[in-house]
């Protein structure tokens, strides 16, 4: 079994994301990277199939410029097989398409059975990459598996579906899957694995720079017409005045 | 036609998020001046057929085919992609629901067209049509268009228009057909099946204190349990308190959880990601303890307290006790 995961850095959840002045984009100077939070869950599907079965090879798969290297090396310390990244400036580049084409390129001479992707990128939240990916590949699709069995040829998910309703669905190999967040419980790296992910390899391939098919003009801080009423002071102060509200504004106490 | 609206059956009915999108559809033709189609596909889609002609789609297209008769990817996907050749519309509309999510990037990439996802609104700008969508998980709003001829892909989020405000009319309904395959469909699917819910139904809560990732760790989570049980309301959570193992997933609010209303929303330490907003904003009132006076729970709260929740939560508790 030869399983691909696509791992992505995005900023952290408490990064700041200071807006460039040309408002193209944010400045990716001032942010703190993370690797994606449902993709720590596609590695860790991943590398407990491999276990499971005993066999085969986890090859973790970023796009994106120099920095990205540390999510290859991160999937690596937690026992990926080896890595590969495919090295771009991908600042202000939101175009799904493009994207599954880099990594569709790259993969031709691999034939893997298997492409775990995350959900989707805390950035940009397109949500495509993994199928469209598929799609390019020949391969069967599926998003958002709660859980997932592989065996005769086949991978089974438990997709998600809305409001709390789930569904198997069986598909057959090669496939392309996304995984949503919460299936499993991610490892961290072992000091052995960090110690050993140094000797593995990282394969760096360097596309041309294609033509996107859907582009950002402008980004910039949501303005609510909301107005919310901050409530400040000490802890002491802050309790009081909730208190107030919650009994004179809302009328819940 | 200008503009396809791909419609989707939710238990025998047009599926609340396709009618919002009906709405976004009219007021891109109304400022753009194109003309409208709605898609209906199934087994048998005389019900959402006719149920689609009341409304002021220009007109309805009928897709009937036996192996549309179960929701599979490949198969929607092909069916949508050649609709989409024979009609050559510039739009292609649906509402951001997990089936569109699940098949819609399958036409995008047949047709190497783009999809554009999520967005919370569409302006015009010179003739053409600006989509605005939520990036980086809510925090930055972005202005996409599209590059290269159509048709383009588009999807709306949830809420992004009100589904009442649909303009009635009475178009005719054509009948169109694709070529299927039963070697195309290279999934099997079972019944759906819902989990055990566990007994919480939080819609019908007037109170509801719900945990973020901001809570810390799965011991602090009694905090807010007695703080809910001091207002007599009901405990909640955003996804990642679920994912983490902190509550049962019946306890989730948000896009894969249970949307709610209630008096009182008290969100602690809840960053306000897109999917957790979507099942709660429409709150009557929203209340926001958050350390990061960033995050974008802010934007919609009615009243905010940027501080610890650690600190706030137990000596709120005591006060209201």
């Amino acid at each position: 079994m030869k399983i691909a995961v696509l791992v992505k850095q995005v900023p952290g959840t408490e990064s700041p994301l200071p807006i460039q002045s040309n408002q193209n984009w944010v400045d990716e100077g001032a942010v703190a990277y993370v690797m994606n939070e449902s993709d720590n869950y596609a590695l860790e599907e991943a590398l407990q199939i491999r276990e499971a079965n005993d066999e085969g090879e986890v090859v973790a798969v970023s796009l994106g410029p120099d920095r990205s290297q540390k999510v290859i090396r991160e999937a690596l310390a937690k026992g990926a097989d080896r890595g590969i990244h495919i090295q771009l400036d991908t600042a202000g580049m939101i175009d799904p398409l493009v994207t599954a084409s880099y990594f569709a390129d790259t993969f031709k001479d691999e034939n893997f059975d298997l492409i775990f992707t995350g959900l989707q990128s805390d950035d940009l939240g397109m949500g495509q990459t993994g199928i469209i990916l598929g799609e390019l590949l020949g391969m069967s699709t599926a998003s958002m598996a709660m859980a997932t069995e592989v065996g005769g040829g086949k991978i089974k998910v438990k997709r998600e579906l809305e409001a709390g309703w789930f569904q198997w669905v069986s598909l057959s190999l090669p496939a392309s899957v996304s995984i949503q967040s919460g299936l499993n419980v991610p490892r961290y790296p072992s000091l052995k694995g960090i110690m050993g992910a140094k000797k593995k390899e990282i394969k760096v391939v360097t596309p041309s720079v294609a033509n996107q098919s859907q582009s950002v003009e402008k980004v910039y801080v949501p303005q609510s017409d909301k107005q919310t009423v901050m409530i400040e002071g000490s802890v002491e102060q802050i309790v009081g005045k909730l208190v107030e509200t919650f009994r004179n504004e809302i009328k819940v106490l | 036609m200008d503009i396809l609206i791909v419609l989707e059956d939710s238990n025998g009915k047009i599926h609340r998020m396709g009618l919002e999108s009906i709405v976004g559809a009219q007021k891109m033709a109304g400022e753009l001046g194109l003309s409208i189609g709605a898609l209906v596909m199934g087994a048998n889609v005389d019900l959402l057929a006719e149920e689609a002609s009341g409304l002021n789609v220009g007109e309805v297209l009928k897709v009937e085919n036996e192996l549309l008769s179960t929701y599979s990817a490949d198969g929607y996907a092909e069916a949508v992609k050649q609709v989409i050749e024979q009609e050559n519309p510039t739009y292609v509309i649906f509402g951001h629901t997990y089936q569109v999510r699940d098949y819609a990037p399958k036409v995008s990439a047949k047709l190497m067209k783009p999809f554009i996802v999520d967005n919370v609104s569409v302006t015009t700008n010179g003739g053409n049509s600006v989509f605005t969508k939520l990036m980086f998980n809510g925090k930055l709003f972005s202005d996409v268009t599209p590059t290269g001829d159509g048709p383009y892909l588009i999807s709306f989020q949830s809420a992004a228009f009100s589904s009442e405000k649909a303009d009635v009319g009475s178009a005719p309904v054509r009948d169109c057909t694709v070529n299927l395959d039963v070697s195309m469909i290279r999934t099997e699917s079972e019944e759906p099946f819902q989990e055990e819910a566990g007994g919480i139904d939080l819609t019908s809560a007037d109170i509801i204190v719900s945990v973020g990732r901001g809570i810390g760790k799965e011991g602090n989570i009694p905090l807010a349990k007695e703080l809910a049980q001091a207002l007599g309301g009901e405990l909640a959570s955003s996804r990642p308190v679920v994912d983490a193992g902190w509550l049962p997933a019946a306890h989730q609010i948000g896009s894969s959880g249970q949307s709610v209303s209630p008096k009182m929303y008290l969100a602690l330490g809840i960053s306000g990601a897109i999917q957790h907003v979507v099942g709660m904003k429409g709150s009557k009132n929203i209340v926001a303890i958050n350390k990061d006076p960033e995050a974008p729970i802010f934007e919609i709260a009615d009243y905010g307290v940027v501080g610890d929740v650690l600190e706030i939560i137990p000596k709120l508790t005591e006060a209201i006790q």
